[in-house]
């Protein structure tokens, strides 16, 4: 069996985020060096804080401020730290109880070691230089010595200037791989070939193939050579211009026929002025040297396809 | 043992914007339960169990809503569930909520879905770039502009018909308060005019880009009867999938969809809908779809759904008004559009639905599709309990 093509595929966004009245507050505290939490109904103070009571569901708004010094109350050791975790040296995640809270906030423990670290151990927050309005701007905990707590200033969540939103970019790392029905077909490509598969159950040629037929739900393993003429079944005109495509606007994204297959495949429609792209035009690929695939289809000359002809792939 | 009977007792939506900049998520949903459960006269402890849905994880970044809002949305301590169906989910999601009522697993479901699109980008969620894939199309309307293209051609349908659709929806959004897009301006020559986006499909032929949430108390006949406002009764519901492609697929008029209506109009005992069901919100992203969804609902003959919009028959004062809240054309925070079309047409029975409400609605359907046309959830709401 020929080898199964496999490549990296990065899923990345800045998504955004309004904050609401707590987490605006809880943020732009953090920027001032001030630790807030909130006070629930039955009197405990939850840090991080939260916009609804986790008990009665009440909305709780009644900000507190809370000491940066606290207790581990659990820890893992992270061997290895990953791109964008808060240190770049073996550190401790660690759950910090705040002097002053009912409930443990996640951070990082900068540590010597993971002998150095344990439950019950104190510690405080170690802050960041360049602060913003983020949970970054606790750059770490570190260990703390002294049997001090430093008193809260008392500080009620208002501020100026208060941060409302906050940037999260989210990134997933992926080895995709299109799988043995499709690496043929992209293989094949290079070859200029457009190959599909024929079901053994109900004999419909799938191009692309995926391998199995989604109808009958058996896999497909007989190679049939489509193309390479086709027929335009539909299409739109593409007249506004995407960030991530690398295509003059207009153009036309048409639905193509190729002959000897059961359904249309999507490819860009060229070598003709876009306005005169039409339903049952007789297209041919356009390869490009070293395309994964054909670049364009383009007119072949022939007589349109009558509409009878190609109704059922439309 | 017969199924208990469901009944829709409160209604919550948020004012639905381009961007809720002054709440959270969780504010944000909460503020759509609040009103459901202000409208039902109930308080957190009244609930049973929570289902929510959203729209799919990567437009929005949100992997886990179930985890994140359970204390916006009171459940904790109590079952909560999420649904995913794409487009659809907001429908699904209230026929999930249902159907834990109707097995008497509980006696009163608070069911919501929501969706901020201003903290994503819906075009790059529906265009990653696949390895080995040629990139083509971005967004929704390249992918369904050429549905529409077949549709004009299997009907020969006027060009005209798809700007008449986005007009009417217009106008009536400009009667629901809670719609996104109130165009005071509107005139069909501005919608003809509105540039060409993926050519069949004008700028004013598709939806807008929202943030909003929308929250539904579903309860049992006990329920029901305690409620101070008139309950929507579920008549009948369902679901049903296909592949987004396969050959002999029918992108213009599914399968699936047809499946799904018939499978709703036998459990309601709905023999002729065009006659016996008095309005219709039916999700419509862009225009042409309304007459699309007229013939694989059964309301017009294949190839004659053109015909009721063109004619009138679809407007608020025509005999089968469609899209009475202004629509998807109107409104679209994704993952909430399918439970906004299921939550108006129980509004219309309840006779709660305000300025946009037609006189004397017995029974609505309420629709929802998602994916690539593969994903049909709908429900029948009734003004009366279902006959058992
Ligand atoms: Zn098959």
């Amino acid at each position: 069996m020929p080898e199964v093509l496999k490549a990296p595929l990065v899923v990345e966004f800045p998504f955004t985020r309004s904050l609401g009245p707590v987490q605006s507050a809880f943020l732009t505290g953090l920027r001032e060096r001030v630790v807030l939490g909130v006070k629930t109904g039955d009197g405990r103070t939850l840090v991080p804080p939260v916009e609804y009571d986790p008990v009665t569901s009440e909305e709780i708004r009644d900000l507190v401020e809370v000491a940066p010094t606290g207790t581990v109350t659990t820890w893992a050791w992270n061997h290895a730290p990953r791109r964008g975790q808060p240190l770049d040296t073996p550190f401790a995640w660690v759950l910090v109880r705040l002097d002053g809270a009912d409930t443990s906030l996640l951070h990082a423990l900068d540590a010597t070691g993971p002998d150095a670290v344990h439950t019950g151990m104190r510690v405080r927050i170690r802050w960041a230089e360049e602060r913003s309005g983020a949970i970054t701007d606790i750059a770490c905990f570190e260990p703390y010595d002294s049997v001090e707590t430093p008193e809260p200033a008392g500080h009620d969540g208002r501020f100026e200037d208060m941060v409302t939103g906050i940037v999260a970019p989210a990134r997933l790392d992926y080895t995709y791989s299109p799988g043995r029905a499709q690496s043929g077909y992209i293989n094949a490509l290079s070859d200029r070939r457009i190959v599909g598969e024929r079901c053994p159950s109900c004999r419909k040629v799938y191009v692309p193939p995926r391998g199995a037929c989604p109808t009958c739900g058996v896999a497909t393993v007989e190679e049939v050579e489509v193309g390479p003429g086709g027929t335009v079944t539909t299409y739109c005109i593409v007249n506004i211009k995407a960030k991530n495509l690398d295509i003059e606007v207009p153009y036309v994204y048409g639905h193509i026929a190729l002959d000897g297959a059961d359904l249309a495949l999507h490819g860009r429609i060229g070598g003709i002025p876009y306005d005169q792209v039409r339903m049952g035009l007789r297209v041919e690929p356009v390869w490009t040297d070293g395309g994964r695939y054909p670049d364009h289809y383009r007119p072949t000359g022939e007589p349109d396809a009558d509409y009878e002809t190609y109704k059922e792939l439309v | 043992m017969s199924k208990e009977p469901v009944a829709v007792v409160g209604i919550g939506q948020t004012k639905h914007v381009a961007a809720r900049r002054d709440v959270s998520i969780a504010g944000l949903v909460r503020e759509a339960a609040q009103r459901a459960l202000d409208d039902a006269e109930l308080t957190w402890a009244d609930i049973d169990a929570v289902v929510i849905g959203k729209a799919p994880d990567f437009f929005e970044g949100v992997m886990m809503p179930e985890l994140y809002l359970a204390d916006a949305l009171g459940a904790v301590g109590k079952p909560m569930l999420r649904v995913h169906t794409a487009g659809s989910v907001g429908g699904s999601t209230a026929l999930v909520a249902t159907n834990l009522i109707a097995g008497r697993v509980h006696g009163t479901v608070l069911t919501l879905a929501y969706e901020k699109q201003s903290e994503s980008n819906a075009m790059w969620g529906l265009s990653l770039p696949i390895p080995f894939q040629q990139p083509l199309l971005a967004g929704a309307g390249g992918f369904f502009a050429p549905h529409v293209r077949a549709y004009m051609r299997r009907t020969a349908a006027p060009d005209t018909v798809g700007s008449l659709v986005a007009y009417k929806d217009r106008r009536n959004a400009l009667k629901n308060p809670y719609a996104h897009l109130h165009e005071h301006d509107i005139t069909l020559e501005k919608v003809q005019a509105s540039p060409m986006l993926w050519d069949p499909i004008r700028y004013s032929e598709t939806c807008p880009s929202s943030d909003g949430a929308c929250a539904m108390v579903l309860t049992d006949r006990v329920g029901a009867a305690r409620s101070p406002r008139p309950a929507a009764w579920l008549h009948g519901g369902a679901m049903r999938s296909e592949p987004t492609m396969f050959a002999g697929k029918d992108c213009v008029s599914p399968q699936a969809g047809k499946d799904c209506a018939a499978d709703v109009y036998q459990q309601a005992g709905i023999t002729d809908p065009r006659r016996e069901i008095d309005a219709v919100e039916m999700y419509v992203p862009f225009s042409w779809y309304e007459p699309m969804w007229l013939e694989n609902l059964g309301f017009a003959a294949e190839g004659e759904g053109w015909k009721l919009t063109e004619s009138g028959v679809t407007e608020l004062d025509g005999d089968l008004p469609v899209n009475m809240s202004g629509g998807v054309l109107s409104t679209n925070p994704i993952g909430a559009s399918g439970m906004i079309r299921f939550a108006e047409a129980a509004l219309q029975v309840r006779g709660q639905a305000g300025e946009h409400q037609v006189d004397g609605v017995r029974r609505a359907l309420g629709h929802a599709y998602g994916g690539g046309s593969q994903f049909f959830s709908m429900w029948l709401v009734g003004a009366e309990p279902p006959a058992s």
